[in-house]
């Protein structure tokens, strides 16, 4: 167990590099990437856990960063939206018009990229679940649908392709 | 013109794989170890004066540099109406309002010292309605308002809460009411509420020691904010730089002046050293201002055949405790205020009142989504009335170009085709909009059907400009004032380009941060013009750069301009393709074989002012302040569960006649994402208040908007009745799929209660009581 008083350097692992930090007990994660580690993909829009901007994941589970302290996150993965590579579903979002302005991307995309890794064969309805813990205000959802489901059937496809 | 490679395709956004890769900046993710931090404190009061302010306190915690309170900027300021201190000074008029601001460190240094400060109150009963504002007696909330310097076509009515009355006298209500077989009458009612673009407004400004102002923000308007903080702060333009970048969600929110002008102040009272200012969500949903809230009558006349013979109109605007943006809201309602109709006899008045709420700015359809719910509420009834049918009844009455607006301006060929759209919207939802049908024991499925009209209200010098400049390889950089929002107008402008100069997509670059010392003047990305204005202002650039570099050839290959074209990244003889030279050999001027050069670099320059405008006439609102009309008509399909009167909007549908379409797929991008604010709008949002005029859902987590379970099934359709005067013939798109929205599922609702749903949020319980009251 970890115990902190007061500021403590700390070794956050995020997107694969190690990023030296120096942590009050009360800073979120979503602060310290930002302010730190210098990793802007996660953005703020309420902090207070219920716009899913700030999404990234831990250890695979997508959180919302704002409700999690930066010390919880020592020793475990941290992935955010820079950490993902041409995945399937960034390129989805792109094409099938998944964001307008592109302030919530980031979050809508890490979440869907874990529903997708660990819900490969999600149906609607554990799709609008999921999804229904980010906001958007551009795109009254129907492009962000449009590319979930692109993903969902390219990722089924690469899978059955590689059996 | 041969056949358009690039208008009327869907390239995907120019800016899209920053955006999923996380690599786009907005103006938050400006950050760095020089930087000090503001934080605001807020009234608890929607009504207040300030007896004493207590900083010492928060002056002696760590990392604290200064600490202002209204009293440090004697002044005030305002987009149209100069009614509002930067920080309230001896009164406060909202709940939300900044009594003080803390400089510090960090930013969690500014807020623990903020916490400290301590304020001294005398509270006063709050104003919570324009028809309180308005009622004999009624506490004046500006009562300084005759010494607030006003543009001229603001009227405000200074003793009384009135910031502005626009009038509309048409005809002759009189022997229009007269001549019609059927009239009704009824009242809607709109709270005001917010814009919750997904990032909350923020400022950051520095002075260095040139004297050089520089802001950068997350602003819909950076000339507007540089035009008004030159004039308010008496800085010469040219010293003040303001930079927007790409911004995450606009909506009206950002486009007037919001945190920089406090910014600055702080700025400089640190030295000039850097300040951000960003809104916790909190504060952007009650401190920056939201949308604006109506009470409206209407009254309307038609006769036996179903043909409106007159209107009259009372639109008392909830403005909230400030102007800003709402004195223009207001009389831009007046301006379209009978809908999309022909109408020969109208009287409207349309007032702008303070109250003691959040205050209003511009929000997506300025003052025509409030209008609109109160004109096809009662278009509604009279169709009713008149036992037709509410689409044609729409129909027959739908304005056509040669007809009259309110403001007695006349349509002109470019003016869209209603008709034809609301054909298509009763098509889409399957015909007979009048009829509820039984699902089963429990559940019916209504429709709802509305028409919708906007022109921009805009100054009538707005203005747009263009830059196109080369690179060795012939590629084109675009530049403009235009800020990219959202709304693809970078995407739309590099489509313009590409056409123009015949070259591939990916030879075009387009500038996405707006500079003001570099880009052209932009008047503002409001009003659904940013496309239309600065899309003629590029088209005229291209050519101008398109004539130079034939001039360059003509030179070179002795052969008349004339009988060169530029294409596919060369210029050359029409009819012998062969004999040419490469843009790329013209574009920083063509050099011959033994070294000497010609001509120099192609700069292209285009510009763009709307043409012919004038102010209304403030007794009968006459003049031409419209400059182009968008027209359309939307629809809802929804399922109402008769037990709870839970609904759900299964369908939500538009035609729309944007003139040419120039992106369809953003375009249609554009269409849903007004209509999914608009249902939003109607469904779950509006602040909710306590009798002390405290706002209650001041959070996300209170303050709903649409979630993606709850969004419909979408259906768009455009018509292209060109715009003659537009780029390609196209015209705004941005805002209007907003307006039909309250109206079409007010109305499909209203059918199922049997009563008249006249107060937007629409809640289930609020359905229920309107279905209880016909019951009992």
């Amino acid at each position: 167990m970890i115990v902190i008083h007061g500021l403590s350097e700390a070794l956050l692992h995020v997107n694969g590099e190690e990023f030296p930090v120096v942590l009050r007990p009360g800073d979120t994660l979503l602060r310290v990437l930002r302010e730190q580690a210098g990793v802007m993909g996660p953005k703020g829009g309420c902090e207070n856990g219920d716009c899913g901007a700030c999404t990234v994941l831990i250890e695979g589970i997508p959180v919302k960063s704002c409700l999690v302290l930066a010390v919880e996150a020592i020793g475990k993965k941290v992935i955010t939206v820079e950490g993902l590579k041409d995945t399937e579903v960034q390129k989805a979002y792109h094409e099938m018009g998944g964001f307008q302005c592109g302030y919530c991307t980031a979050g809508f995309i890490m979440n869907t990229y874990a529903l997708l890794e660990s819900h490969p064969e999600a149906d609607e309805s554990v799709k609008n679940d999921w999804l229904s813990s980010n906001l958007c205000r551009c795109t009254g959802y129907e492009g962000i649908q449009k590319a979930v489901n692109l993903a969902q059937e390219r990722i089924q496809n690469n899978q059955s392709i590689r059996k | 013109m041969n056949e358009m490679q690039q208008i009327g395709k869907s390239p995907l956004r120019k800016e899209g794989p920053d955006k999923v890769r996380g690599s786009i900046r907005y103006a938050n993710d400006d950050h760095s170890a020089h930087m000090l931090h503001g934080a605001l404190k807020t009234s608890p009061h929607a009504y207040a004066r300030i007896i004493k302010i207590d900083y010492s306190e928060a002056l002696k915690q760590p990392g604290v540099k200064a600490v202002i309170t209204g009293e440090d900027f004697n002044q005030n300021l305002g987009l149209y109406l100069c009614d509002k201190p930067p920080i309230a000074r001896e009164v406060v008029r909202y709940y939300g309002e900044v009594v003080a601001a803390v400089v510090a460190s960090t930013y969690r240094q500014a807020c623990k010292a903020r916490d400290l400060i301590k304020v001294e109150y005398e509270v006063l009963k709050p104003v919570l309605s324009p028809v309180e504002a308005l009622a004999e007696g009624a506490p004046v909330i500006h009562e300084h308002m005759a010494d607030y310097s006003h543009i001229p076509p603001i009227h405000p009515e200074p003793g009384t809460n009135i910031a502005n009355r626009t009038r509309i006298r048409k005809g002759d209500i009189e022997v229009g009411f007269k001549n019609a077989t059927h009239i009704i009458e009824t009242e809607v009612h709109i709270p005001p509420g917010d814009h919750v673009a997904m990032e909350p407004r923020i400022a950051i400004a520095e002075i260095k020691s040139s004297g050089d102002i520089l802001i950068t923000s997350s602003t819909q308007a950076p000339f507007v904010v540089k035009g008004l903080m030159s004039t308010f702060f008496k800085i010469d333009p040219g010293k003040l730089v303001v930079k927007a970048p790409l911004v995450g969600g606009g909506f009206g929110g950002k486009a007037g002046i919001q945190l920089e002008g406090l910014a600055y102040i702080l700025s400089k009272k640190v030295g000039g050293r850097t300040v951000k200012l960003v809104n916790s969500r909190e504060e952007d949903l009650v401190t920056s201002p939201g949308h604006i809230g109506l009470s409206a009558k209407v009254k309307m006349g038609a006769d036996a055949e179903g043909k409106l013979t007159a209107m009259d109109l009372y639109y008392a605007f909830n403005s909230g405790g400030y102007a800003d943006y709402a004195v223009n809201v207001s009389r831009a309602a007046a301006i379209s205020c009978t809908g999309p109709y022909r109408v020969d006899n109208v009287s409207c008045d349309s007032l702008c009142v303070y109250t003691n709420l959040p205050f209003a700015t511009a929000y997506r359809g300025f003052g025509h989504i409030e209008m609109g719910f109160a004109i096809e509420s009662g278009m509604e009834l009279l169709a009713k009335s008149l036992n037709m049918d509410p689409a044609m009844f729409r129909r027959i009455n739908a304005i056509k170009p040669g007809d009259t607006t309110p403001g007695q301006s006349k349509l002109n060929r470019s003016t869209g085709d209603l008709e034809t759209c609301l054909l298509r919207v009763e098509a889409l939802l399957g015909g007979n909009i009048g009829e509820v049908i039984k699902l089963d024991e429990h559940r019916v499925l209504t429709k709802g059907i509305s028409g919708l009209w906007k022109a921009p209200a805009m100054p009538t010098n707005t203005d747009a400009g263009a830059i196109v400049t080369f690179n060795a390889d012939g590629s084109v950089n675009v530049h403009t004032g235009v800020v990219e929002i959202g709304q693809g107008t970078k995407t739309g402008l590099t489509q313009i380009a590409a056409e123009m100069f015949k070259l591939p997509l990916d030879k075009i670059h387009v500038e996405l941060e707006v500079n003001t010392r570099i880009s052209p003047s932009d008047w503002a990305t409001a009003a659904s013009r940013g496309l239309m204005m600065a899309g003629v202002a590029l088209i005229e650039a291209c050519e101008d750069a398109i004539a130079q570099f034939k001039q360059t050839a003509s030179e070179v290959l002795r052969v008349p301009p004339r009988d060169l074209v530029v294409a596919d990244g060369r210029v050359f003889v029409e009819d012998e393709p062969e004999h040419g030279l490469s843009m790329s050999q013209i574009a920083l001027g063509y050099v011959y074989p033994n070294g000497n050069a010609i001509r120099g670099q192609v700069i292209g320059v285009g510009k763009y002012i709307a043409k012919g405008l004038t102010d209304i006439d403030s007794l009968t609102g006459e003049g031409h302040p419209d400059l182009e009309w968008t027209l359309g008509a939307e629809g809802v399909e929804i399922e109402v569960d008769l037990r709870t009167y839970h609904y759900k909007i299964n369908k939500a549908v538009c035609c729309i006649d944007v003139g040419k379409v120039v992106n369809p797929e953003m375009a249609r991008g554009q269409i849903i994402g007004g209509m999914a604010m608009g249902i939003g709008y109607t469904v779950f949002e509006g602040f909710k208040w306590n009798t002390r005029g405290q706002i209650s859902n001041d959070s996300l987590r209170d303050y709903k908007i649409m979630r993606m379970t709850e969004a419909p099934k979408y259906e768009v359709e455009f018509l292209e009745s060109p715009q003659y005067d537009g780029p390609f013939g196209a015209r705004g798109l941005g805002e209007q799929s907003v307006i039909g929205m309250p109206g079409a599922i007010a109305n499909a609702l209203s059918r199922v209660a049997g009563n008249t749903v006249s107060q937007i949020p629409i809640t289930p319980e609020r359905l229920w009581k309107k279905a209880q009251e016909v019951k009992r």
